[in-house]
């Protein structure tokens, strides 16, 4: 059998020394009543080199986007992946390390945390961060949890604007615990900000805003901080694209009290949508109310620098039921793939993902309005690497006209209440040529 | 100790370079000053060697599995394939996109619709949300699945769920984040459910219990069917945790013996790595009357093909990922339940308990065990008489065991065992590396006699001394301290 060692001769000599005749012996306090009679029904098992031909077969059946010249975004983004990054994922001491409870034998483990920490402050404004979350939706609903032990105030303020997967996760995280959410509506593809100061008041514990949002566009994050913080109780929860904040101004500097968003974009491939992994980062003066595994630094007993988990006595394994959340792992070998990320992109680099991103993105829009027919949806609002194209047609028409032409066009937006409308991702890695032949066919298409 | 790598940092040293631009429209005529950053983010500004260099020279100061043992109790640290990292880095998975037409991902939705069933099989269970991220994900997910059924029934009194004394800090961790109280079964002498307890702990506000199967005592829960009958009576749902279940492949099906639903961990019983803290993935299986409220979307088959299926959305506890669960690590989890089997699978189990039970006898010599009779795939002893004796700590222990090249067991759990050390060797190992353990257990039993000093000093070998946490606790540096 593969991955197990004992030989029939091991088998034997183990029991010889246990004291039983043989391995039914040893599972005698489950009554035989309970035991299975026969084998599993799961298919014969497969050498190395069928299961290469299994998964080959199953992959063939995929149309990644490599194959195709893709525009999907809407949260999970195909930026370039240096190879290093793997380089340094894919090494058993990284990967096949567990959780760095025992410090003394996982430094490698507890100072890229740390230096992860430390770029996604860096990024954010905020003063501490944690070791990572799940995913965005998860890390805005968490957040959400951690305003109400702050501040005891149990209604939240959702975007329509916000992604609505994570508005269906962060609902199942909140509903059933006394925590009422709110949504306030979106005015030409941004939050509608004379419906949410209507909507604020001191029984509001936090608001939260996506920027760019779902939409891809950038929200008035100064003025929502204006209205939210006129309830010095109230926190407000940024959500992020951690690309964006290479050139856009950071959570802090509009005095968000808590900055999440999803990691993906950081040297991390789509995989379908996951693994993801969500960052969290906030104030000091709330380290102890955060969710998470934190790593702090200190010293050894000869004095040396070293790192370990701190903060533990937030965590379930020491504070059970009143514990800050139930989160045990997380998503760590992601977040070493995003601090290799950016160490090779570095200061400049990341910049140049942005400003590209959005140079490109705008490109294509532009040449997209060109056509007749077609028009920007939200005209008004300022996008990012993601916008809305109005369509003359059923969007889903149009992504199935351009599936025969190896395009994936966009995401249809008719699910969310948009129909006609079509989201369109540009990162730096689309080339001109690529934008080009994507406006072409749009033009077939739309005729 | 290393610097971190914003000290290898020089000004404009690169790591990659990007092609050039080809649209170079000035950044503040596309995005309004106001929003655009003044200051840049001080990311490392660094070559690609010395970010190799960086990260390699901290690697050597891990402990992982390809080095040594590691046997961490309810941990499940077994050989991680090596093939599964080839395959899973196959371009067609790593660029498939979660928006992508589904007649364009047949072959993962295919992957993910046998993996489904397999683990539907394996747990005995109906149906399985492969969504959740980790385990305590599956827990949550779980218990929210069983607060749907109450309301579905009208069962709107019930409020609590029963944990017994040995569980895992996440169990009652996620019943809270669900928003149930939760109230603590204790351990008979036998290290089981107290049968007798149960009896008054159950009432008409029980809404399920939850059950390590076996407890992290190593034991397995023999009355099982009784505190099922007990559970149902009042309508409440037996949760099965299922982080030992690499205890029962192939040889009892927690669906088939009381259990309503359970997860599973794939990082633990399914040899997927567990990178350091994750990615995991904690799916749940639930039985017939539980599928209506399965997390959304599930994937489904007919002759069109396989689909991710919306249908039960009005009943469903919703979502609890973006998109459809950490797709990297079912592949991986897929690959190893392919390549073994049925039978191999029965083998995984067989060996695991045999390994345990092969340490726990040797061990039991040197070190105290509460509970004297066969264990499952891992054991519970403890340094009771070292500390009684020569004032040796668990602790202590375990970290003199970092010296001699291995990983610590899991140590103070369970809760309700003193200076408790949980073993878990898992059915990778083979037989002389159990013994070069049991060896370095004896010769650590041997010291705490001879020489206390060295094993309270320890650990002396590794890349540092004894970690002082009490002072990163007190000191609070979450953050490198960036030069402006």
């Amino acid at each position: 059998m593969p991955y197990i060692s004992n030989t029939d001769n091991d088998r034997r000599k183990i029991l010889k020394v246990i004291g039983a005749n043989e391995f039914e012996d040893l599972i005698s306090a489950i009554p035989a009543k309970l035991r299975m009679c026969n084998p599993l029904a799961i298919s014969e098992p497969l050498s190395e080199l069928e299961i290469n031909r299994n998964i080959q077969t199953k992959a063939d059946k995929n149309k990644p986007c490599i194959k195709v010249n893709s525009f999907l975004g809407g949260g999970v983004y195909d930026h370039f992946i240096p190879a290093a990054v793997d380089a340094i994922v894919s090494r058993p001491e990284f990967f096949t390390a567990y959780t760095p409870y025992q410090a003394e034998v996982s430094q490698g483990t507890l100072q890229y945390i740390f230096e992860y920490q430390t770029m996604i402050c860096e990024l954010t404004g905020m003063e501490i961060a944690n070791a990572g979350m799940y995913d965005a939706a998860s890390s805005i609903a968490e957040a959400i949890l951690m305003a109400v032990r702050k501040n005891h105030l149990t209604k939240a303020i959702l975007p329509a604007t916000l992604h609505p997967n994570y508005v269906k996760v962060i609902k199942a995280y909140t509903e059933g615990i006394g925590i009422e959410l709110l949504t306030v509506p979106e005015k030409e593809g941004v939050t509608d900000l004379s419906a949410l100061e209507a909507m604020m008041d001191e029984t509001i514990g936090s608001v939260v805003l996506q920027t760019p949002n779902f939409y891809g566009n950038l929200e008035d994050a100064k003025a929502i901080d204006t209205i939210v913080h006129k309830n010095s109780k109230c926190l407000l929860i940024a959500s992020v694209d951690p690309v964006s904040l290479a050139v856009l101004i950071p959570p802090s500097e509009y005095n968000a009290d808590i900055a999440v968003g999803e990691g993906q974009a950081l040297g991390n491939n789509m995989y379908m949508g996951g693994p993801l992994f969500g960052f969290f980062a906030t104030k000091l003066d709330m380290a102890r109310l955060m969710p998470g595994r934190i790593v702090g630094g200190t010293i050894d007993k000869a004095g040396e620098k070293a790192y370990v988990l701190t903060l533990q006595a937030r965590e379930q394994h020491i504070r059970r039921a009143k514990a800050t959340s139930n989160i045990c792992s997380n998503e760590s070998l992601c977040t070493l793939a995003a601090v290799v990320y950016l160490c090779l992109l570095g200061k400049e680099g990341l910049i140049e993902v942005a400003t590209q991103s959005v140079q490109k993105a705008h490109y294509a829009a532009s040449e997209l309005c060109k056509i007749p027919s077609l028009a920007l949806a939200y005209p008004k609002a300022t996008f990012f690497k993601e916008f809305v194209i109005r369509t003359p047609k059923k969007a889903a028409d149009i992504i199935n006209a351009l599936l025969p032409e190896n395009i994936y066009a966009g995401i249809d937006l008719a699910p969310y209440g948009k129909p006609n409308e079509l989201m369109i991702a540009i990162t730096e890695k689309k080339s001109k040529t690529e934008i080009d032949s994507f406006v072409q066919a749009m033009k077939e298409v739309v005729k | 100790m290393s610097k971190t790598i914003f000290e290898h940092s020089s000004p404009s040293r690169k790591g990659v370079t990007l092609p050039k631009r080809e649209i170079d429209t000035l950044l503040p005529t596309l995005i309004p000053e106001t929003m655009l950053r003044t200051k840049k983010a001080r990311l490392p500004e660094v070559s690609e060697l010395d970010v190799m260099r960086h990260y390699i020279s901290l690697s050597h100061k891990n402990h992982f599995i390809e080095k040594g043992l590691y046997p961490l109790g309810s941990c499940t640290m077994k050989y991680n394939p090596k093939l599964n990292e080839t395959l899973v880095r196959h371009s067609s998975f790593t660029t498939l996109h979660p928006f992508q037409p589904e007649e364009t991902m047949q072959g993962s939705l295919e992957l993910m619709y046998e993996l489904q069933n397999d683990l539907a099989e394996i747990s005995g269970m109906k149906g399985v949300t492969l969504q959740p991220s980790a385990g305590a994900q599956g827990e949550f997910t779980g218990i929210k699945i069983i607060a749907a059924y109450h309301k579905a029934k009208g069962n709107n009194h019930k409020d609590t769920i029963i944990i017994p004394d040995s569980a895992h800090g996440t169990n009652p961790a996620s019943c809270s984040l669900v928003g149930y109280k939760t109230v603590e079964l204790a351990s008979n002498k036998e290290g089981r459910c107290d049968i007798a307890k149960l009896r008054e702990l159950v009432n008409e506000n029980t809404a399920g219990i939850m059950i390590t199967n076996p407890s992290t005592l190593g034991l397995f829960e023999t009355q099982i069917e009784e505190i099922a009958e007990i559970i149902h009576s009042v309508d409440a749902l037996m949760y099965m945790d299922g982080a030992n279940l690499n205890a029962l492949l192939g040889i009892v099906q927690p669906g088939k013996i009381g259990f309503d639903l359970m997860h599973f961990n794939l990082h633990k019983t399914f040899a997927t790595p567990h990178g350091g803290g994750g990615p995991g993935s904690g799916p749940v299986a639930v039985n017939e009357k539980l599928l209506p409220f399965l997390p959304v979307p599930i994937v489904t088959k007919d002759e069109c093909g396989y689909h991710l299926s919306y249908e039960n959305e009005a009943t469903s506890i919703g979502k609890v990922h973006s998109f459809y669960g950490n797709f990297a690590v079912l592949i991986r989890a897929y690959i190893y339940i392919k390549m073994l089997g049925a039978e191999g699978l029965r083998r995984v189990s067989e060996n695991a308990i045999l390994n345990a039970n092969y340490l726990m006898k040797i061990l039991g010599d040197y070190y105290h065990i509460e509970h004297q009779e066969n264990c499952m795939h891992e054991f519970v002893m403890d340094g009771t008489r070292q500390k009684k004796e020569y004032g040796i700590t668990t602790l202590d222990i375990a970290k003199r065991l970092l010296d001699k090249g291995f990983h610590s067991p899991t140590i103070y759990f369970p809760l309700i065992i003193p200076e408790a050390m949980m073993v878990e060797p898992t059915e990778t190992e083979c037989l002389e590396s159990l013994d070069a353990f049991a060896k370095a257990m004896i010769e650590i039993a041997e010291e705490c006699k001879e020489n206390p000093e060295l094993v309270k000093e320890a650990p002396l070998t590794t890349p540092v001394k004894r970690v002082d946490d009490v002072r990163a606790v007190k000191v609070l540096e979450p953050i490198f301290p960036l030069p402006n």
